[in-house]
């Protein structure tokens, strides 16, 4: 672990951990790693880690934790652990419909990109994407791993509603909207999948740190999984990968 | 049971929040003002976590189908109970068939009703909270029927009335925090941000307050990171918004402030055109 860190107090009863301002899967795996050195140390009055990009969130009770005892704490935690550990991530395979009924934008994008929308599909589905972490919605994955050919500045004018599972690309990000949601981003597809399921005990099935793969459907094999998907009785492919 | 005959301008059940769901992207949600929930729910002899309605400026119409006791506490909306108007931060026992209604809107923006034991809605991720897309629905509906538990409706003399002294509904000046990107603000700035009153926009609701006044800044926008109730942003063209309970969980402007507990209170009673102050604590 050997990133320059800030910690700074973020209100009275959480610390942000800060590490430099750029987006790597580097600093993803260290942020992970740092976590959960973390809790292994079961410090009392912890009560949330959240990842982003370059910082970790650590919410507590003040009645418990001193910010200056705490950050003492977390420094010789960080300096100890020098080696970062291969550990396994889930890579999922997520079925999209790249078709013209769903992807409203997808013609228009790729004419813009002087590309097939065969190529763009391409240029879409071969990236194996990471997931930074969760945040937006309730649900809304963010991925890194963009091909730079498909970076799009966002509309000027969002839509008002764009439906849960639209599949879709803004700036230099892409994802997926797992609520129906205004919305800014070009939508190329949609995918059957639920990303957020409030009554299950993990209620994202991705987490930070985890692999992300599209792959193109037709809108048959959409109506087929959508209904198993509706049913609970869908299985998404998933493999383990040590990175 | 209780049952919603009509729907006033946004109330919903709230209480606590989710905790730990963050990490999901799901917001806290919660009560707006926790002290004026927490007073209602402790004269009743509840839990600080038990559910409550949260009513915003036009109260709905609500008629009870047994008998309970309630309280109503926060902003001052002229309830009744079949057309008497009824004490605030007070027990009062509400017999089957009585009807509350609310009417002019005296002082604040929200109040709370607290009924015995709490309403006994939907538990969702560990909170009865209403946010959408998470419990069936955002707000209470018309027709919508409440459960709540049978309770003795004898006053005691543990019900007391009680005159808060509070300075809730006063105060303007809001106790914050430095937020992380405080730094980045020069003298010029923070001067600006500390000394200068800003004035509530019509762009206001459970999720945030947008200010009006804007903060001129060289601040650049951050990498997406996390965000909290009361975190204060800073848009690009100087706006300040303030996030409350039903914030999303990260965001990418710089987080100039962060309110203190206190200070989420007292501006979730204010209204359009009212005006806050930032106050630096240490």
């Amino acid at each position: 672990m050997s990133f320059q860190l800030t910690y700074k107090p973020f209100g009275p009863n959480a610390i942000l951990i800060a590490w430099p301002q750029v987006i790597t899967v580097e600093i993803l795996k260290d942020i992970k790693g740092f976590q959960s050195n973390i809790e292994q140390e079961h410090i009392d009055g912890i009560s949330e880690f959240r990842v982003a990009y370059n910082s970790l969130l650590i919410t507590f009770s003040n009645q418990h934790i001193h910010f200056e005892v705490l950050v003492l704490r977390l420094k010789a935690i960080y300096e100890q652990d020098a080696s970062s550990k291969p550990h396994p991530v889930t890579k999922w395979e997520i079925p999209v419909c790249y078709n013209s009924t769903f992807g409203i934008d997808l013609e228009a994008l790729a004419h813009t990109k002087q590309l097939s929308v065969a190529e763009l599909i391409q240029r879409h589905t071969a990236p194996v994407y990471t997931v930074y972490f969760i945040g937006f919605l309730p649900g809304f994955l963010y991925l890194g791993g963009l091909d730079e050919v498909l970076h799009t500045p966002r509309k000027a004018t969002p839509r008002l509603q764009i439906e849960a599972g639209a599949v879709a690309i803004g700036g230099n990000q892409t994802g997926i909207y797992p609520s129906e949601s205004p919305g800014g981003w070009h939508i190329i597809g949609k995918s059957p999948i639920s990303f957020f399921n409030a009554s299950h005990n993990l209620p994202c099935f991705a987490q930070p740190g985890d692999q992300i793969q599209f792959k193109p459907i037709s809108e048959k094999e959409f109506n087929s999984i959508q209904k198993l998907v509706q049913a609970g009785r869908y299985n998404l492919n998933k493999t383990e990968v040590v990175c | 049971m209780l049952k919603v005959l009509r729907l006033g301008l946004y109330s919903s059940i709230q209480d606590l929040g989710r905790k730990g769901c963050q990490q999901y992207g799901v917001p806290v949600s919660g009560v707006m003002d926790r002290q004026s929930a927490a007073l209602a729910n402790a004269l009743l002899g509840n839990d600080e976590n038990d559910a409550v309605i949260e009513v915003t400026m036009m109260g709905p119409k609500l008629q009870f189908f047994k008998s309970t006791i309630i309280c109503i506490s926060g902003a001052d909306l002229s309830p009744e109970i079949d057309g008497k108007s009824i004490n605030l931060n007070a027990a009062v026992v509400v017999n089957e068939g009585d009807v509350l209604s609310f009417g002019r809107l005296q002082y604040g923006m929200r109040c709370y009703l607290a009924i015995q034991h709490g309403f006994q809605s939907e538990i969702v991720m560990g909170s009865r909270s209403m946010y959408q897309g998470i419990t069936a629905s955002q707000v209470l509906a018309q027709g919508q029927e409440l459960h709540y538990k049978d309770s003795e409706v004898n006053l005691t003399a543990k019900h007391v009335v009680v005159n808060p002294v509070s300075n809730l509904f006063k105060e303007k000046q809001l106790k914050v925090y430095k937020g992380p990107e405080f730094d980045g603000l020069n003298n010029v700035q923070i001067k600006g941000l500390l000394d200068c009153d800003f004035t509530i926009s019509k762009d206001h609701s459970r999720m945030g307050y947008r200010l009006q006044e804007p903060l001129c800044h060289n601040l650049n926008a951050i990498i997406t990171s996390a965000v909290m109730p009361g975190t204060v942003q800073l848009t690009p063209s100087g706006q300040l918004i303030v996030l409350m309970r039903d914030a999303q969980t990260t965001g990418g402007y710089p987080r100039v402030l962060q309110l203190s507990a206190e200070a989420i209170n007292v501006l979730s009673q204010k209204n359009t055109g009212q005006s806050v102050s930032f106050k630096l604590v240490q």
